[in-house]
């Protein structure tokens, strides 16, 4: 049931329509193939499952359609039809080439919008008869912010290219496929169907099939640290039908040979083909196909044939850029920049249809008027030409487009770009925290998307996953029940001396690299020669633990010459775990072939051979293995969880073993072990032979083969002897609790969603302090969706009584605190959700699940997890969070508002799909509490800042046009209009944006319930937006009327004013800025301070340019008191507003952040001192 | 408790090679965004003292402003409608247009105070928008720096060339339209010397207005706009134009007209003879002569003053207002008990 929505979904891959395809004959061939430019599908994130969880799923379910396929060739990439165009191997990261540079750079940088203004508002001004400003001032910042981006993108691309042409010019070792030689050839001519021979330690050119290594097993090891950042070895095996007769010098390529896959597509962990090769054919599974990124390690050689070149291999199509998501922030933002066009527009209309009316009015005067001059006298044949004047609709009309000129930047375009600097330097300084540096992992913190900073400050639900992000995901082999007997007292194992686990191997000493504590009793059982029933089945066990596994056995030479280290390389630490604990029972499992395994069983090396192995999958839930033992009897293996497991027990059973195996799996659950159950049977020869045939038949097969070995293997695991059940813990990540905690009390709710079953995760939910003992619990594992409903309805009964007793509850909902007397924790199965989820009864569970205050989700599959998300999103305006670490969280991290990766044990997916990645889940508080309230607090800050800044000089400038017959002069200089925005103001606010912190790291964490400010959106929302507007108009009153009522009947010329205009403002603005620094260190100090002498230095060049009409004016204004009393006056006057409302509401409404400042300043708390100390 | 990892393989080797891989962030109070910093809050006693000081500090320098604008003396006199004889007060623009009308015109002054020298003598308009858009562009000031951009005329239409294509010098709508009634004074009979240098800024002289630049082809058009220039002089010594075109901030303005370098006593009456030339008619604009002397605060204007002293006694107030507040309203700074969550227990768990 689990598995369902994966693989419809897989279905429904395979149904996206196929392009028309071309038909292709070849030879002997009669085999038609289509193919596609784009065959692969279009979904873009992998999916697959973790290694870790029980809930592992088969990696590619997909089934290879006959239509849908590729024909490779082999050493024959010259017949491939042309209209195939298979790709070079040359790949190309960069984006431009020196041609295309300019057009391509320029058009990728005019697709933000905010550069499309730019560049409509310049060309309105090339247009003479609304020309505003001089061609200079109007392109200036335009062509600034090209020329910056292009710069900087160059310089990234430079480098790009140079790394393209390193990695196409490496060189890759070919078959000729006439004479069988290898030459060397350029990675960049590499063509699909060429053999290639790469050696060990080499990267891997493209993807390639193996048709020979250089182990005469076949196998190959890789390391996939590039591509999936996983750093333990894989191993790939050649099939033996083609290690038989490896390509080179004495055996040329088989010309006849070919290979039929899949088009190429972005699933790293499936591959699905067959090959025909010497008239027989073989197939192909994702063991066969090394991969372009991977490195040859362990392996002296390998050969293989391409199938995949250059931008078709995987790693290329898997390396698509980052998500581009949107703070909320910005998407609110988005209102208020409409309201500012709103605003915009009114202030054209009105300066348009008062441009009409004046004319109108005086439409008599125009003509002698000086200083209009209507007609043009110098063509004296046309008394009645008029000079620059297209009557009275076109000039209103101008007038419009002029206006829309002289105020643009009331649209605050310079914010988005001081926007991103602010970004870049709250990364570095997320990235930089000493206190989010993992020390065990040696990682950094990561920002891997830069435009959701600030929604780190506003979560209000957490969405985790449990293995591997609330839990180290270090597997460690706790305890056994062994024919329902409990073994579980394991002491350390230096007591009982470390002999029985050394295998002697001629002189050399071979010890597995770690070692599990034993349980003494066991370990009597298990050497006692007396061949007891238990200890028999004890024996079974174990051996059963040390075959049924994929794990691959590594020697690893130690400083010591005579002792070497066995490392048990395999993706899912559950399994290492327990080849691990049967190492250090006395089954060592030495040596892995892709035929046989030689375990040293309690000192005797013995050999197994691997007849058959059944992948673990979902909808089985179990993994088996069919060896032939040495005594030649033929067993199967099988390991998997409980549920599936007692479903296929024999039927004459021993009912007792099997409940007292029950009872001690649920009570290694309850203490949050992961539980596995192991059983056995011993195969007939018939049976063995029947299952053969079939499961050759199967293997091999084009179609459906994955659903056939999943009906094989079903068909073979059953009437099973239980031999006995594992526990391993899962062992908690440090700080867990405390962090969880932290969270809880900062106003946000953390969701538990696990594929673990619903005892483990309870427990785990216990463990991690989520759960408490007053919770009241509501369970839903229901298997239907009637009583899916019940559950729920009864569930909202319950919460409705609850809520009766409570005063306000609904209000309390709202502002996502609940106040409920008993606390209610709900906890769902991923059945359940089956039936929930997508249909009418997500309402339901939407209003249980916002009532509880915990949520715990366990069996669910990947794809639920993003549904899960999805709920809260969709419904409601919390902002979300996912955390997890495994491939299978990838979904759910994607769909989360903020997307967190743990780059710890299973790999790198999710770090790969997340917007952030650091190393412990501990990290999360800090990053929430800490950075995350900075960055919001000053984004948000900065936002209703630069709205103000602006606003501020517009309504200059407009109440200036009123006075001059509404015809958009402006006294202050053009320069100084494109320098204001760019030079005299922002700088200030990208250091205020980056560096002002409100409350110190010490006091936000230990007052999490601050983090709540910004689930409020206290510090941005309409309200202050139409606060600081309203401030904006009173200061630009007060710079625009101080000095106007000063100089009005004086001989006052325009410039010096307007100089006096610009200082002003500039003063006014960064005033108001320094009122609201919360901090002041000596880098806010200088920019603030620094930025009002570097505008007035700008208004001194400017005004020492004698060709500009405001020559010496600023000079001459400067000398004269008067000048210097309106700058202080209008900073007065214009201040006054603001310093009494923040006064007033500082004192009289006072936020929490208000009050623990203070707190810090007076009542020197512990915190603080410390602080000061450090400072 | 936890599985043991062989201590013997990697050895003391391998923790260097770690420890120098290490991605720790290196500690500096700036990554760790902990630098030396001042946190000023608005404590009762800063918010006070700062309103009181404001207090203090405007109301002197209020009084200070009125006082200077109080020993400013300054005779306005509006002459436009008054410079029109009688039987042509109904058209006013054949009146100014016409070249046979005799525009002299006269008048008596009183002078209220004693003015001190120097004493300078402005014309005020009123309504002439010397800021419009279409009027502040149309110059060239290349072209009134130097010789050798005397063809540079861009901008200055429609006063940029003659008919016949040789450009204008001084060219563009602003010098066009030069200023030209005259003034002349005398008190009894006895003629007041006006002081014509040095009326312009130096900068100007120096600077933007060449000394090689002679008028040329100027007010040849079909409209004349205002002044003719003397052609022999050069653009730097042209004093009247370099005021003319520092072109005036807002739409009533004063430029200077010259100076009278002696005491005026008080009730002395100066008869004023005005060469009413100038064309204000035509926009309903109002001409005005100005009679003033200075301080260090210009002109008169109350303005600063009063808006100071406004200023000053609002901040005083609202000290006042907020010890009152703070009196009937006390708050401990930084209470925990105020603390939403203190005040809502409920409000978590």
């Amino acid at each position: 049931m689990v598995g369902e929505g994966l693989t419809t979904s897989e279905e429904g891959e395979e149904e996206s329509p196929i392009p028309p395809s071309y038909r292709h004959h070849r030879r002997n061939s009669s085999s038609a193939v289509a193919a596609s430019c784009d065959g692969f599908p279009k979904h873009s994130h992998v999916r697959h499952p973790s290694g870790a969880d029980t809930e592992r799923l088969a990696a590619s379910q997909r089934e290879l359609a006959e239509s849908d396929s590729r024909l490779v060739f082999l050493g024959d990439p010259g017949l491939s039809d042309p209209r195939f165009e298979m790709p070079r191997n040359s790949i190309r990261t960069a984006k431009y080439s020196l041609i295309i540079f300019l057009p391509r750079n320029i058009f990728e940088q005019f697709r933000r919008l905010a550069y499309v203004y730019f560049l409509v508002i310049a060309v309105l001004n090339q247009l003479p008869q609304i020309a505003v400003f001089g061609r200079g001032a109007s392109i200036l910042p335009l062509a600034f912010v090209l020329l910056v981006t292009a710069v900087k993108d160059a310089y990234e691309d430079w480098r790009r290219h140079r790394s393209d042409r390193i990695e196409n010019n490496r060189a890759a070792s070919v078959c000729d496929p006439h004479s069988g030689r290898f030459f060397s050839k350029r990675w960049k001519e590499v063509r699909v169907g060429e053999v290639v021979k790469v050696l060990a330690n080499e990267g891997i050119p493209c993807d390639m099939v193996l048709l020979a290594t250089s182990d005469p097993t076949g196998v190959a090891y890789v390391q996939t640290i590039n591509l999936d950042g996983e750093s333990n070895l894989k191993t790939r095996y050649a099939k033996q039908e083609t290690m038989i007769h490896p390509p080179g010098e004495d055996h040329p390529v088989d010309p006849a040979g070919f290979i039929r896959c899949e088009q190429p597509n972005r699933n790293i962990y499936g591959f699905l083909g067959n090959m025909e090769v010497d008239g027989k054919r073989v197939s192909l599974g994702p063991a066969n196909i090394i991969l372009r990124g991977c490195e040859l390690k362990n392996t002296a050689w390998v050969i293989g044939v391409a199938v995949y070149t250059g931008s078709e291999t995987k790693v290329m199509l898997n390396s698509s850029g980052a998500s581009s998501k949107r703070s909320r922030l910005e998407t609110q933002m988005n209102r208020e920049t409409l309201l500012l066009s709103a605003i915009l527009i009114a202030l054209c209309l009105v300066m348009a249809i008062c441009n009409g009316i004046w004319l109108g009015n005086h439409s008599d005067d125009l003509e002698l008027a000086q200083f209009f001059r209507k007609r043009d006298y110098s063509d004296r044949d046309d008394k009645d030409e008029n000079y620059n004047y297209y009557g009275l609709g076109m000039q209103v009309f101008f007038t419009f487009l002029m206006s829309v000129i002289v105020f643009q930047i009331m649209i605050p375009i310079s914010l988005y770009i001081s926007m991103e600097f602010v970004r870049l330097g709250q990364a570095y300084f997320m990235i930089r925290d000493a206190n989010l540096y993992d020390e065990s992992s040696n990682s950094r913190f990561q920002c891997r998307a830069l435009n959701i900073n600030e929604d780190l400050g506003q979560i209000k639900h957490v969405f985790s996953d449990k293995t591997g992000t609330l839990t180290e995901n270090k597997m460690e082999f706790q305890c056994a029940s062994i024919r329902g007997v409990d073994y579980s007292g394991g002491t350390s194992l230096r007591e009982n001396g470390e002999e029985h686990c050394i295998v002697a191997a001629s002189n050399q000493i071979l010890k597995p690299k770690m070692s599990v504590k034993t349980d003494p009793e066991l370990v009597r059982l298990l050497r006692n020669k007396g061949e007891s029933e238990q200890g028999k089945q004890a024996r079974e066990f174990f051996l059963a633990l040390a075959c049924c596994n994929t794990i691959v056995p590594l020697v690893v030479d130690t400083s010591d010459p005579k002792q070497k280290l066995i490392d048990y390389q395999g993706e899912s630490p559950d399994e290492q775990a327990l080849v691990y604990a049967s190492a250090s029972y006395g089954f060592v499992l030495i040596e892995r072939t892709s035929g046989h395994i030689i375990i040293d069983v309690l000192g005797n090396k013995q050999r197994y051979d691997v007849l058959g192995l059944h992948q673990f999958d979902s909808d089985r839930k179990r993994m088996s293995v069919i060896v032939c033992c040495p005594d030649k009897t033929i067993k199967l293996f099988v390991k998997g969880a409980d549920n599936s497991m007692f479903g296929v027990i024999q039927n004459k059973v021993d009912l007792c073993m099997i409940d007292a195996t029950k009872a001690n799996l649920h009570a290694y659950s309850s203490l949050g072990l992961r539980t596995l159950v192991v059983g056995m049977r011993e195969l007939s020869r018939k049976e063995f032979e029947e299952w053969q045939s079939v499961y050759e038949n199967a293997s091999t097969s084009l179609m459906g083969r994955g659903k056939l070995l999943r009906a094989i293997a079903s068909n073979i695991e059953k009437g099973l002897l239980i031999l006995g059940a594992s526990g391993i813990e899962d062992k908690l990540q440090e700080g867990v609790p405390e962090a969880i905690a932290s969270m809880r009390q900062a106003g946000i709710k953390v969701w538990v969603l696990t594929g673990d079953k619903q005892e483990t995760a309870i427990s785990i939910g216990f463990s991690c302090k989520l759960l408490t003992s007053q919770m009241t619990q509501i369970v839903i594992n229901s298997q239907s969706r009637e009583s899916c409903r019940k559950s729920l309805q009864d569930a909202i009964a319950m919460y409705k009584k609850f809520a009766a007793i409570s005063p306000d509850p609904f209000e309390n909902i709202l502002t996502g605190i609940v106040s409920t007397r008993v606390p209610m924790a709900l906890i769902i199965d991923g059945t359940s959700l089956v039936f929930i989820l997508e249909t009418e009864l997500e309402e339901d569970l939407f209003k249980v699940a916002t009532v509880c205050d915990v949520v715990l989700c366990c069996r669910v599959a990947p794809l639920q997890k993003a549904g899960i998300v999805a709920l809260i999103k969709n419904r409601s305006d919390d902002m979300t969070l996912a955390i997890g670490d495994g491939a299978n969280d990838v979904s759910m991290i994607q769909m989360a508002d903020v997307g967190i990766g743990i780059s710890g044990q299973e790999g790198r997916q999710a770090v790969m799909a997340s917007d952030f990645a650091m190393g412990q889940f501990r990290f999360l508080v800090p990053l929430l509490l800490v950075h995350g309230h900075w960055n919001y607090q000053r984004m948000a800050y900065m936002i209703l800042y630069n709205f103000y800044k602006n606003a501020v000089f517009v309504f200059i400038l407009f109440w200036y046009v009123l006075y001059t017959a509404y015809t958009l002069t402006t006294a202050i200089t053009e320069w100084s209009s494109a320098l204001y925005s760019a030079v005299y103001t922002t700088l200030p606010t990208i250091v205020v944006g980056i560096l002002d912190k409100d409350l110190s790291r010490k006091t936000l964490m230990k007052y999490p319930q601050l983090y709540r400010a910004g689930q409020r959106d206290e510090r941005y929302s309409l309200k202050l937006f139409i606060l600081i507007m309203t401030d904006a108009v009173w200061q630009s009153v007060a710079v625009f009327y101080i000095p106007y009522l000063v100089y009005r009947q004086s001989t006052i010329d325009g410039s010096s004013i307007g100089d006096l205009w610009t200082l002003a403002v500039v003063v006014l603005v960064n005033i108001h800025l320094a009122m609201d620094v919360r901090r002041w260190n000596w880098i806010t100090h200088a920019a603030i301070w620094g930025c009002i002498v570097a505008t007035a230095i700008c208004v001194i060049i400017i005004d020492c340019i004698s060709t500009l009409p405001g020559y010496w004016a600023i000079f001459k204004i400067m000398g004269t008191g008067l000048f210097w009393l309106c700058l202080l006056g209008i900073t007065v006057a214009g201040m006054l507003p603001h310093f009494s409302a923040k006064v007033l509401k500082e004192y009289l409404m006072p936020s929490d952040v208000q009050i623990v400042r203070e707190m810090d300043k007076f009542w020197r708390i512990a915190a603080t001192t410390s602080e000061i100390q450090n400072e | 408790m936890s599985p043991q990892a062989d201590p013997a393989p990697e050895g003391d080797a391998g923790v260097v090679e770690r420890r120098k891989k290490s991605k720790k962030p290196k500690y500096s109070r700036f990554t760790q965004q902990e630098l030396p910093a001042c946190k000023p809050l608005l404590t009762p006693t800063i918010v006070i003292s700062t309103f009181s000081l404001i207090g203090i500090l405007f109301i002197p320098i209020g009084l200070t402003s009125l006082s200077a604008s109080d020993i400013v003396v300054e005779i306005v006199y509006r002459y436009d409608t008054e410079c029109i004889p009688q039987q042509s007060q109904n058209d006013k623009l054949a009146f100014i247009q016409s070249s046979e009308t005799n525009k002299i015109c006269s008048t008596t002054l009183t002078v209220p105070k004693n003015m001190k020298a120097p004493v300078y003598i402005y014309y005020e308009l009123d309504n002439f928008y010397q800021n419009h858009r279409r009027y502040v562009k149309s110059r060239n000031d290349k072209q009134l720096r130097s010789k050798a951009y005397e063809q540079e005329t861009t901008n200055c239409a429609p006063e940029a060339t003659t008919a016949n294509g040789s450009p204008i010098v001084p060219c563009g709508l602003i010098a066009w339209s030069l200023f030209n009634d005259t003034y002349s004074f005398a008190i009894q009979n006895k003629v007041i010397e006006v002081n014509k240098k040095n009326i312009a800024w130096q900068s100007d002289k120096n600077n933007k207005f060449g000394s090689d630049v002679y008028p040329k082809n100027f007010q040849q058009g079909g409209l004349i706009g205002g002044a003719k220039l003397n052609e022999s002089i050069p653009l730097s010594e042209q004093e009247d134009l370099i005021v003319w075109m520092r072109t005036a901030a807002l739409p009533q303005f004063r430029k200077l007209y010259g100076r009278i370098e002696t005491d005026l006593a008080a009730n002395e009456q100066i008869s004023v003879t005005i060469e009413n030339n100038y064309n204000t008619y035509s926009f309903e604009g109002e001409k005005k002569l100005v009679l003033s002397t200075t301080s260090w605060i210009g002109g008169k204007n109350d303005f600063l003053g009063v808006a100071y002293l406004a200023v000053g006694s609002l901040c005083l107030f609202l000290a006042l207002a907020f010890i009152v507040l703070y009196l009937l309203k006390p708050r401990t700074l930084g209470d925990p008990s105020y603390l939403s969550w203190n005040k809502n227990p409920d409000g978590h768990q």
